[in-house]
């Protein structure tokens, strides 16, 4: 009989997952035991204070570099940087979670879940101004999920974290206060479909056991290098590992769930999870790619061209016949993931800086982007169908200007971040010898930059009409979030150069 | 019983389970589907460690149960909450969130 060795833990290292999952156990708590009248100030206290705490004890480890949990968690450059990234996004997101001054009715979110649309119920609920404050208990757990997604090493560990993170994500999308029922779809659609991709991840990560006889990523590297022959099963096994997380990235083919769930869900939750997740999926994919199957570069390269030109091409297309604001964002966001699996494909230590950057400033530029959405209101709640948007800009120019702000840098106009986080992309791949596929994300933008700008105009070059929506007043919350997310994305393309080079000291992934 | 038997019984069990998905209306059978997508999986772990030699297929088999378990939790939550809107669980049926 083998005798058991417990694992060695590094406990410091993994503070950060640590402490959002304790402040996640502790809301559970705080919901069963709490009155009713004090939970929302104690489940914020406690959700700011387990962001903020750690992400200063991720600031306090960040030259850590070290594999620990007995092999299931890699805590390495570029895993600390996405883990800061999703910690500063997940502050953003909370803040716009917060916000009650934009509704006459509170915050964004249903009373009660579970109560009829339209029954007497909700109305009684509304009326006696309850809140729901499970919403944070399910973000603390996203956010838990979102850490550990970056920085698993196995692939049992990245099925563990992947769920963690999707299940309160598919509950928080069906919350909204208005509009239930495309709430509760986006819902259904986003469960059905998330599970199915899911359920291809791990059959997956069976066949690929059953071919290198460990699930950890640095074995499988080790016994792709040794092994030959019974190469379909570790080939359709990466298959279905890669289906899994191309669907959380909402890469074409794997996108068709993104409209309907950045449209359905409550704005604030369409910033975060198209911000955070994407930081999240992103990591995980990389290591799953580069740490786990560096051996199999030629087969996957060719995978991710492929996805990569599908999703610059068909969201970009698409997006220019949508007429709704959200769901132009959520096409427009199947692009941007076709951007990024560019620099994914070089499979360079410049092409992961290159990601690594994309990340954090798109992060940025989704989250301020809905936050600008969740402002822009009329009497039915916000005003998302784009003709509501004509003449914005001579309504409210302050706000239409931060939104242009942030539809200039998607298009990638210099001055802007999202010029020169597609720069950097697009040299690290033409470094990388792929001229072709930088060709073809460049015609790509071209098309992308005009409906961009069509918003651009449809605000400020026509005249408003009885129809244009207004801009209700935000309280600190939204304008924290908005200004530092404006604020940042104009630094990142005037100064980039701080940034760039802490991507670049985050290094490669470790084994 | 030669153990590669059970890796072609959990791909068969696999895919009747993907074209459940795709092709059942009922949200809770779809659901089911997905389960027992999750269930084919844990077998071909199982089948695998007894090929491998090792425990690692044994040990996954046990979270993905527990996953699934708490895909239940929130899917059924889900569903549940969408049949008492509409008063059906077709998964058809919900068709406002386009274009």
């Amino acid at each position: 009989m083998n005798t058991f060795s417990a694992p060695e833990i590094d406990y410091s290292a993994i503070a950060p997952i640590l402490i959002i999952f304790v402040a996640a156990l502790v809301s559970v708590m705080v919901e069963a035991f709490i009155p009713r009248a004090s939970r929302r100030f104690i489940q914020m206290l406690i959700t700011y204070g387990a962001i903020i705490s750690a992400g200063f004890w991720l600031f306090t480890i960040r030259d850590t570099r070290v594999i620990t949990a007995g092999g299931s968690l890699a805590i390495d450059g570029p895993a600390i940087m996405m883990q800061g990234t999703i910690l500063v996004l997940a502050l953003l997101g909370a803040m716009l979670i917060s916000e009650r001054s934009l509704d006459s009715l509170g915050d964004s979110f249903a009373p009660r879940a579970s109560a009829l649309p339209g029954s007497v119920d909700e109305r009684e609920f509304t009326s006696r101004g309850f809140t729901q404050t499970e919403i944070w208990t399910l973000f603390l757990f996203a956010v838990t999920g979102m850490l550990s997604f970056v920085a698993a090493n196995d692939l049992l560990f990245m099925f563990i974290a992947l769920e963690i993170m999707s299940l309160p994500l598919y509950l928080m999308v069906g919350m909204a206060r208005r509009r239930r029922l495309l709430s509760q779809e986006a819902a259904l659609k986003y469960f059905v479909l998330g599970a199915f991709a899911s359920a291809f991840f791990i059959f997956g990560a069976a066949l690929v056991y059953g071919y290198a006889g460990t699930i950890s990523l640095p074995g499988i590297s080790d016994a792709l290098s040794v092994k030959t022959g019974e190469g379909a099963l570790v080939l359709i096994g990466l298959g279905m590992l890669l289906i899994g997380l191309f669907f959380k990235i909402g890469a074409v083919p794997f996108h068709q769930w993104t409209p309907d769930v950045y449209q359905g869900a409550p704005t604030p939750i369409t910033g975060f999870m198209g911000a955070a997740v994407k930081v999240a999926a992103f990591g995980a994919l990389m290591r799953l790619l580069y740490v786990g199957f560096s051996g199999l570069r030629w087969d996957w390269e060719i995978i991710v061209w492929i996805v990569a030109i599908l999703s610059m091409l068909v969201g970009s297309l698409i997006a220019i016949t949508q007429s709704d604001i959200k769901r132009m964002l959520a096409y427009s966001a199947v692009a941007q993931s076709g951007f990024i699996l560019v620099g994914v494909a070089t499979a360079t230590a410049a092409g992961i800086a290159a990601v690594l950057f994309y990340l954090i400033a798109y992060g940025f530029v989704t989250i301020g982007a809905f936050a600008v959405v969740s402002m822009v209101r009329d009497a039915s709640g916000e005003a998302t169908h784009l003709s509501k948007w004509a003449g914005l800009g001579k309504k409210s120019p302050m706000v239409a200007t931060v939104f242009s702000i942030f539809l200039l840098s998607l298009a990638g106009i210099p001055l802007t971040s999202g010029f020169v986080i597609k720069f950097s992309v697009f040299a690290a791949a033409i470094t990388a010898g792929q001229t072709w596929l930088v060709i073809v994300a460049v015609a790509a933008s071209v098309v992308a930059a005009f409906f961009y700008v069509r918003v651009i105009v449809v605000m400020f070059f026509s005249a408003p009409t009885e129809n244009t929506a207004s801009v209700a007043i935000p309280s600190a919350f939204t304008t924290i979030a908005l200004a530092a997310s404006a604020t940042i994305t104009v630094v990142l393309g005037v100064i980039p150069q701080p940034v760039i080079e802490m991507v670049a000291n985050a290094g490669i992934f470790i084994r | 019983m030669n153990p590669t038997n059970y890796v072609i019984l959990a791909s068969v069990l696999f895919s009747i389970g993907a074209i459940g998905v795709l092709v059942r209306r009922n949200a809770i059978i779809v659901f089911m589907s997905v389960e027992l997508m999750l269930n084919a999986a844990n077998l071909a772990f199982v089948a695998f460690a007894r090929m491998n030699g090792n425990l690692d297929g044994q040990t996954v088999a046990f979270f993905v149960m527990v996953v699934a378990a708490a895909e239940v939790v929130v899917g059924l939550a889900i569903i549940v909450t969408v049949f008492r809107t509409r008063q059906s669980a077709s998964i058809d049926e919900p068709n406002l969130l386009k274009y």
